[in-house]
């Protein structure tokens, strides 16, 4: 049996870890506010983008003339995953599954007998990839010095993926993130972005006819690399959203764990007084009787 | 005829304008354009260069670097890449888009230096008209 002095270290260093992650959910807390504002900021540039795209991808369709990041290499060979995680774990399950549904999708596309390739994004995901994968992995993009995501990242990750392409590295690229619905629920998410896909708009019926200044090949051929960007951004404004709501709904568990934790130690600690003081009036009543 | 139209000016972080609009100088890539209401419906991409919009409270001028508009019937909507009021641009703003364009048209080969030169032209321009 443990004796006091260690039970009483023991409550003093879970009090001390409660204040941790108390702390550390709040802070997630006020993060989680900024995301969610930063996401809801960037929502309306995303879906004019996406409308526009839509009718610019049906009216040059499925002419030979199709840019290839729309109509594909015409083979699906190589696949290019971008695994989107975090920079920092204690954030429940979020980062594992992220890289728990790219892990499938990997071993599905290699038992297919299709090349495989992992373009990380976000130290954590790298690290549990590295164990299974390690060398499917062709690069990595690190976020770690970036204290507020701005567009010019997400370009940066676009410009990475774009390059690898027009060197013909792969055929088909997804990304892989986690799309936030609430505190304690994040989906994570399989998108595929090259060939382009685009969301119909839903009134699609009475499409107006533009004029396209210059035109639409050429306009497409400049869109498209942003389109990319765009839903690229997009995931990575999603996965922070979705990174301090797990990490928030982790740290509140942690919180209240280490308060059962205090409650059973302390219960443990004053039995264990008691029977300290039980046990030395014993001696002293039998020592007196001895007398 | 309307005598305004709904404009929107979104840049992919955050929404800068939204309400409406008498009329909208567009610096497309091909050249400016102004756009009042029940224009032809039309789609541009943008060149670096300053975007003036008439609104109620009088004209506001914004400097954005690429992009695209779309004009409809039902108003303007501009997807700039980066998108910041006149008066917030600093010389130092410019002087890195000017040096990235410059980079890039170094690196160009075949068709894009025509492109990639025409950037770093628009930027300066720019940079001259502020």
């Amino acid at each position: 049996m443990p004796n006091l002095k260690d039970l009483k270290n023991r409550i003093n260093s879970v009090k001390s870890t409660r204040k941790i992650t108390q702390a550390m959910q709040m802070v997630a807390a006020a993060k989680l506010r900024r995301a969610e504002e930063a996401a809801a900021a960037a929502r309306p540039y995303a879906e004019r983008f996406n409308a526009v795209m839509a009718e610019l991808a049906s009216s040059v369709g499925d002419s030979d003339s199709a840019p290839k990041l729309l109509s594909g290499t015409g083979s699906d060979k190589t696949h290019l995953l971008v695994v989107m995680t975090a920079e920092r774990g204690l954030c429940g399950g979020f980062n594992s599954s992220i890289v728990k549904i790219a892990k499938a999708a990997a071993t599905k596309l290699v038992s297919e007998g299709k090349t495989v390739k992992i373009l990380t994004v976000g130290k954590k995901g790298r690290e549990q990839l590295r164990r299974d994968f390690s060398d499917h992995l062709v690069g990595h993009v690190d976020l770690s010095d970036v204290k507020r995501l701005g567009y010019s990242d997400a370009q940066g990750v676009a410009e990475n993926v774009l390059t690898r392409f027009d060197a013909g590295e792969f055929d088909v690229a997804s990304i892989f993130y986690s799309e936030f619905e609430t505190v304690i629920s994040q989906i994570p998410t399989e998108k595929q972005i090259i060939p382009a896909t685009f969301e119909e708009t839903e009134d699609a019926g009475e499409a107006t006819i533009y004029d396209y200044e210059p035109d639409e090949t050429e306009i497409l051929a400049d869109l498209l690399p942003r389109g990319i960007a765009t839903q690229i951004f997009t995931a990575l404004l999603e996965n922070a959203a979705s990174e301090q709501g797990a990490r928030m709904s982790a740290m509140d568990n942690a919180t209240r764990n280490a308060g059962d934790m205090i409650d059973r130690l302390t219960i443990q600690y004053n039995r264990s007084r008691q029977a300290v003081i039980t046990n030395e009036l014993i001696e002293i009543i039998s020592g007196a009787e001895a007398l | 005829m309307a005598d305004t139209m709904q404009f929107d000016l979104v840049s992919p972080e955050r929404r800068l304008v939204s309400g409406q609009a008498t009329a909208v100088q567009i610096p497309g890539a091909d050249g400016d354009m102004t756009a009042m209401p029940d224009h032809a419906a039309t789609v541009t991409t943008l060149r670096p260069g300053v975007l003036s919009v008439e609104m109620d409270g009088g004209l506001q001028e914004f400097v954005v670097t690429g992009g695209f508009a779309q004009i409809s019937s039902e108003g303007t909507s501009v997807l700039a890449e980066e998108a910041l009021p006149k008066g917030e641009v600093t010389s130092e703003f410019l002087d890195e888009r000017v040096a990235k364009a410059e980079a890039a048209r170094d690196a160009a080969e075949g068709e894009a230096v025509d492109t990639a030169a025409k950037r770093v032209a628009d930027l300066l321009a720019l940079k001259d008209a502020l």
